[in-house]
C-alpha cells in the first residue's frame, strides 16, 4: 500500500470492484436477447397475414406488449453498450469522442422511451377484428 | 485515427484493421462488431418505425408495410436477419471463449469458419420458412 505520493496511493487502492460491470451487463442482456429476438422473429413469421388488424391484435395482447417493451429496454441497452465499445475503439479525436459519448447517453434512452410509449399506446388502444 | 492529437500520440490504440493479418478469428470478430453496429443503427430505427406504425393506426401501418414489402425493404429485413443470426452464433462462440474454452488453434479456426456458415444457413432457413409455408 503506497502512502507517499498520490500515484502510490492510487496504485495501492487496487480494483474499484466494478471494472467488469460493462462487460458483465453486455453478457446478461445478451442472454435476454437470446430469448426476445427469436421470439419476435418466430411470432412475426407465424402470423397468417400482415394487415393492420392482425398485427395490432397480436401486439396489443398483454404478453406480446410486455415482450415488445422488454426489447425496448433490454435489447436497446445491449445495443447502447455495444455502440459504446465501437465509439471508444474507433473515435480517437478528443472532441468527437466526447460528443459521441454524450450523444450515447441521450439517444438510446430517448429511443427506449419512444418505443415504450408506442407499445403502451398499442396495448391500450382497442380495435375490432383481426386474424390473430 | 492516426494519433495526431497530443493526448493520443504515442499511446496504445485499439487494434485497427490495418495492423492485423487477416485470418478467420479476426474476421469473425469484425463481423460480430459490424453486425452489431448494423442492428443498432438500422435495426433499432426499423423496430421503432414498426412500433410507431402500429400505434399510429392503419394508414401509418400501410406506409410501413409497403416500404418493407418492396424489394429494397426486403433487402433491409433479410440483411437485418442475417446480422442477427451472425451476431447470435458469434455471440454464442464468445460465451464459450469467456469460460476459457476453444482457444486451441485448430478448434478456434474451425469455429471461426463455422460461425458465419451457420449464420447464413439459419438466415436461409428463416426466410424459406416464411416464403415456402
Amino acid at each position: 500500500m503506497g502512502n507517499g505520493t498520490s500515484i502510490g496511493r492510487v496504485r495501492g487502492l487496487g480494483s474499484s470492484k466494478h471494472g467488469a460491470g460493462h462487460w458483465l451487463q453486455q453478457r446478461y442482456t445478451a442472454i435476454g436477447n437470446l430469448v426476445l429476438i427469436p421470439w419476435l422473429m418466430i411470432s412475426l413469421a407465424l402470423l397468417p397475414v400482415y394487415d393492420f388488424p392482425t398485427l395490432h391484435g397480436w401486439a396489443s395482447q398483454p404478453v406480446t406488449a410486455t415482450l415488445l417493451a422488454l426489447i425496448c429496454i433490454n435489447t436497446f441497452y445491449h445495443a447502447r453498450l455495444g455502440v459504446q465499445v465501437f465509439l471508444e475503439d474507433y473515435v480517437h479525436e478528443e472532441g468527437n469522442a466526447f460528443a459521441s459519448i454524450a450523444l450515447l447517453n441521450i439517444v438510446p434512452l430517448a429511443a427506449a422511451v419512444f418505443g415504450l410509449i408506442c407499445v403502451l399506446r398499442i396495448a391500450l388502444t382497442t380495435t375490432t377484428g383481426g386474424a390473430a | 485515427m492516426n494519433g495526431s492529437t497530443s493526448q493520443s500520440r504515442g499511446r496504445p490504440l485499439s487494434p485497427h484493421l490495418g495492423i492485423w493479418r487477416w485470418g478467420p478469428a479476426m474476421a469473425v470478430s469484425i463481423l460480430h462488431r459490424a453486425a452489431g453496429q448494423g442492428m443498432a443503427f438500422v435495426g433499432i430505427p426499423v423496430f421503432l418505425w414498426f412500433l410507431y406504425a402500429l400505434s399510429a393506426g392503419e394508414g401509418a401501418w400501410v406506409t410501413f408495410f409497403r416500404f418493407f414489402d418492396a424489394w429494397y425493404g426486403r433487402v433491409v429485413l433479410i440483411g437485418l436477419s442475417w446480422a442477427f443470426f451472425e451476431h447470435l452464433t458469434s455471440g454464442l462462440r464468445h460465451f464459450v471463449l469467456d469460460v476459457g474454452a476453444g482457444y486451441e488453434l485448430d478448434t478456434n479456426t474451425a469455429w471461426s469458419w463455422a460461425v458465419p456458415a451457420i449464420a447464413i444457413v439459419l438466415t436461409a432457413l428463416f426466410w424459406a420458412a416464411i416464403y415456402l409455408r
